[in-house]
């Protein structure tokens, strides 16, 4: 039997048994709704409160009123964009974020431009680290909200949040972080970093999918995008999934107590991984900042290849990743990610990205090291754009 | 999301490689788009002796292009420029939708390839 190895935690994580154990209760015997006054809405609510407590104590939140839990990252971004956005449009009509956003930042910008809102794409460097001069200069009176990723979930980049926060701060606007990448990986403290309002994935500490939280800082002005029933203090109605909203607690607070040492073995294994690529195949080079950057993440290009032809061949020796190359996307465009810190098309075309997780070992780490000479070999073997001394 | 016929040309390609002294080259694609396709033909007697394929691109650019060179060994020219994007695509098992406009390119460099060698006998004469 081949080797399995999976270094493709951006792309979805395993839920950590003691968050399960915890959460299996609530799918079949513990099924009140927390806005029953009966003692099975009591038991839920309860449940809910001690998740939403352990969030607030993960991100160092004032106030459990100020975390509220969403359907995931991507609601949490749309949420904290759009929210925002909308209720303080009588104070100003522009948002600023980076190119490099994910797609949850920017679709919605994209979706308010349409509105009449304007929107800034601040540039960043060749790491991925945005520029804080064109920052503080894209903010004008008019803009309500910045926005930027704590870490770029493609290229592991982190962001002078604590500096960015500053300059929306002396403009009267708000700070957005998108720390779906970074939050359970790296500490945060959004008071001590100044954040108004923070997007959190619970997949991304091991919980489960499908749900997700965001922080609001007491007294930041938003406005609901789902409306209903009121729930969630009426900024996210909607039945609450409290056996979701249990595990992602869970993972909240194993995050909170296992940072520290994981976070330092998966940059041993990152920079392990990172420095084993780049010596043992030639014309290969690093994605994203050397030192700065996520603890699991590891960005690399070879030239003269493209990625998902990369990607088949790590899966056919078991192992599994991910490209930014076109072929990879949905929209047969290379990532944007790539394209922001000035990467050619075919440049792009020939990125893999690794991230690591709980189980990855050093075995694996050198298993990949290994497998990875051979079939770029292979692959520029076959590609008419490899120089003729290479082949 | 690829057929076991497309991973099977994507594990084993066939007919890889360059053809120093070839009759005709078509070379179509971009890199710019994640696809670039060299197809090399022999002709000999209006017949595809021999066809070599160098590719930058995907699974499906990779596996077309050794298609190819299996459907079009041996034809004449005129049934050469007969096939299609289709018949690439029936032989390999059907394409993911989102691959076939994309990566689909080795029928047109087959063709490309088959216009070079015309141009370059036309020339001779």
């Amino acid at each position: 039997m081949i080797r399995r190895v999976y270094m493709d935690h951006a792309a979805g994580k395993p839920v950590d048994p003691r968050a399960l154990e915890n959460m299996m209760p609530y799918f079949t015997d513990k099924i009140g709704n927390p806005s029953s006054p009966h003692s099975w809405g009591n038991e839920a609510r309860q449940a809910m409160e001690d998740a939403r407590a352990r969030i607030v104590s993960l991100i160092g939140a004032k106030r459990p009123e100020e975390v509220f839990f969403t359907s995931g990252g991507t609601e949490s971004n749309n949420l904290g964009i759009k929210g925002v956005a909308l209720r303080n449009k009588d104070r100003g009509n522009h948002i600023v974020c980076t190119a490099i956003e994910h797609m949850s930042v920017i679709n919605p910008c994209k979706s308010l431009i349409k509105q009449g809102f304007e929107a800034a794409f601040v540039p960043v460097d060749k790491y991925g680290v945005v520029n804080l001069r064109a920052i503080e200069e894209s903010i004008t009176e008019k803009t309500t909200l910045v926005s930027v990723a704590y870490g770029n979930g493609e290229i592991g980049t982190i962001q002078p949040v604590k500096e960015i926060a500053e300059m929306a701060h002396r403009k009267g606007a708000s700070l957005h972080v998108d720390a779906v990448a970074a939050c359970g990986q790296v500490p945060i403290d959004v008071q001590a970093e100044n954040i108004d309002l923070m997007s959190i994935s619970s997949n991304d500490m091991y919980g489960p999918r499908g749900v997700g939280a965001i922080y609001v800082r007491t007294g930041t002005r938003i406005e609901p995008i789902v409306q209903g029933g009121g729930q969630e203090r009426g900024l996210r109605s909607g039945t609450e999934n409290i056996a979701a909203m249990v595990g992602m607690g869970i993972a909240a607070e194993n995050a909170k107590n296992e940072m520290k040492p994981e976070a330092e073995r998966l940059i041993g294994l990152r920079d392990h991984l990172i420095k084993g690529a780049l010596e043992s195949v030639p014309s290969s080079f690093l994605n994203g900042h050397p030192t700065q950057r996520l603890p699991n993440n590891a960005n690399v290009r070879f030239s003269y290849i493209e990625g998902e032809s990369l990607i088949l061949s790590l899966d056919m020796l078991g192992v599994a990743c991910s490209s930014g190359s076109a072929c990879t996307s949905k929209t047969l465009e290379p990532s944007h990610v790539l394209l922001g810190i000035g990467l050619k098309h075919e440049e792009a075309h020939g990125s893999l990205l690794f991230t690591l997780g709980k189980q990855n070992t050093k075995d694996d780490v050198d298993y990949v090291i290994k497998a990875l000479p051979d079939i770029v070999k292979r692959l520029r073997a076959m590609s008419p754009l490899t120089p003729k001394e290479m082949q | 999301m690829y057929s076991e016929k497309v991973l099977d040309h994507f594990r084993n390609p066939r007919n890889m490689g360059e053809i120093p002294d070839a009759d005709g080259i078509g070379t179509v694609g971009n890199p710019v788009c994640g696809d670039l396709m060299s197809i090399y033909i022999k002709v000999k007697d209006n017949r595809i002796e021999d066809i070599k394929f160098k590719t930058f691109g995907c699974g499906a650019a990779i596996a077309t292009s050794s298609m190819i060179t299996e459907l079009a060994r041996g034809k004449t020219l005129e049934e050469a420029m007969k096939i299609s994007r289709g018949d690439v695509a029936e032989n390999l098992g059907g394409l993911p939708p989102i691959k076939m406009h994309c990566s689909n390119l080795a029928a047109d460099g087959l063709h490309a390839a088959i216009q070079d060698y015309l141009k370059k006998k036309g020339a001779q004469k």
